[in-house]
């Protein structure tokens, strides 16, 4: 269920469709999640999910795999995965 | 190519000290000369028509790293990637009318700069992302495809900040309401304040003590960058701006912020002693504005700027058309490796167009 609450994140903020949200999917290499793209992912995130990330996870925040595991260390668990 | 500045991520931003960093550095700008020369015909061509020869530079200490003029990347586009690994390009408005600055960046020096801003701004702030005001209007960020210069400055600190804030209208009035239910929001925590020198001084401050009102920021910071011209020609010197800031909103921490689209890893925040601080990826010169010969510390000239991650343009070591002067080195008392200086103003432009010509024709 989370798995498919990140997937809506991505979606909505990026603005493209879930069906491209693959766990490879990195930033920078598509048009829709650059660094304008990112801000809105961040403030997706942290609103659905109920966190607030530092500074480096936000850094570190570069593939939809990444930000699985950067969820699960603010106790997000995605077991559907 | 890696970047060499990823070799000094894992080290605090200023935790060597001057002779230590210029240790580090040396053999990283050789490296990236070498690169640029190898993949960048412009850049050959001015080792060549202005520096003696690619093939014959010696570079034995960092002042002898050549440089390029800002200006001539409003004239050429320089690459040393092909098109295809290009994920970014930054545009600089620089002053009205003129041409603007393109920046070509890969994914390794997009991602490198973006680590490089993040250490350096949490020496300053720390790691949790602060409440930010965001002193600007949304609309300078709405649309992405074509932002300006000052947008993309607000994006980069924008991720500094927990839910910022934009806080003045459309019509730049200051949307006093707004901001003090985003105080009360922020129940007490420290706010970051940003936003560029004269829209502070403008929008916040003046317009602040013209309805004789204050707001209660105590515990913030502001951290502001953009160039003093207008609050100079006002009479208005950091100190003064400082005070007056802390008159209206009880902020006592304000922290200048001093970098250029065209060199990426190049930020500069004031140290406690109110000075610009090169952190360990960079290294700042000052040099005669009429010979080019570096200039001893204390000595006013133009500013030259080294930074060890550009990999993608040759941007590593370029000249500014600032004014400046080297204030220190290690500054006592300050934690903080490297040399220390001040950015007194712009260089009139017809001072330089010799200088920038001659480099023109060649590249």
């Amino acid at each position: 269920m989370n798995d498919e609450k990140l997937r809506e994140c991505f979606s909505r903020s990026l603005g493209i469709p879930a069906g491209r949200v693959s766990d490879d999917l990195a930033y920078n290499s598509i048009k829709e999640w650059d660094s304008v793209g990112h801000m809105a992912l961040v403030a997706e995130l942290e609103g659905a999910f109920d966190v607030m990330f530092d500074t480096d996870d936000i850094l570190g925040m570069s593939t939809v795999a990444r930000a699985r595991e950067i969820l699960g260390r603010y106790g997000v668990s995605f077991d559907a995965a | 190519m890696t970047s060499p500045a990823r070799e000094l991520l894992d080290l605090p931003p200023f935790g060597l000290s001057q002779a230590e960093k210029r240790a580090r550095l040396l053999p990283m700008l050789r490296t990236l000369t070498t690169h640029h020369a190898e993949r960048c015909a412009p850049y050959r061509h001015v080792l060549d028509g202005v520096f003696g020869g690619a093939d014959r530079l010696r570079i034995e200490r960092i002042e002898d790293v050549p440089f390029l003029p800002v200006t001539l990347f409003k004239t050429h586009t320089l690459a040393s990637v092909p098109d295809a690994e290009v994920v970014k390009v930054l545009t600089s408005s620089g002053t009205t009318g003129q041409q603007p600055s393109r920046i070509v960046l890969d994914a390794e020096t997009a991602s490198v700069q973006a680590a490089v801003l993040v250490k350096v701004a949490q020496h300053f702030l720390g790691r949790e992302r602060l409440p930010m005001v965001i002193l600007d209007h949304a609309g300078v960020v709405r649309d992405r495809r074509s932002y300006s210069a000052r947008g993309a400055g607000i994006l980069g600190m924008a991720q500094f900040g927990h839910r910022p804030f934009y806080a003045l209208r459309d019509d730049m009035s200051l949307d006093e309401e707004g901001l003090r239910a985003y105080l009360t929001w922020a129940a007490g925590r420290p706010v970051l304040i940003f936003g560029f020198t004269f829209m502070i001084w403008q929008y916040l401050v003046q317009a602040l003590e013209r309805g004789g009102r204050r707001l209660d920021l105590a515990g913030g910071v502001l951290v502001h960058s953009g160039g003093w011209k207008k609050l100079q020609e006002a009479a208005v010197d950091p100190g003064t701006f400082r005070d007056r800031v802390a008159a209206v909103t009880g902020i006592e921490r304000v922290i200048n912020f001093y970098g250029m689209v065209e060199q990426v890893g190049g930020v500069y925040f004031e140290n406690p002693k109110h000075h610009l601080q090169a952190p360990i990826y960079s290294e700042i010169i000052v040099r005669d504005p009429v010979t080019l010969a570096p200039l001893p510390d204390g000595e006013a000239g133009l500013v030259q700027v080294l930074s060890c991650l550009p990999t993608s343009y040759p941007g590593h070591s370029l000249l500014t058309e600032d004014l400046g002067v080297i204030r220190g080195v290690d500054p006592e008392g300050t934690g903080m490796g490297g040399r220390s200086f001040e950015i007194l103003g712009r260089v009139p432009k017809a001072e330089l167009r010799g200088c920038s010509d001659t480099f023109v024709a060649h590249a």
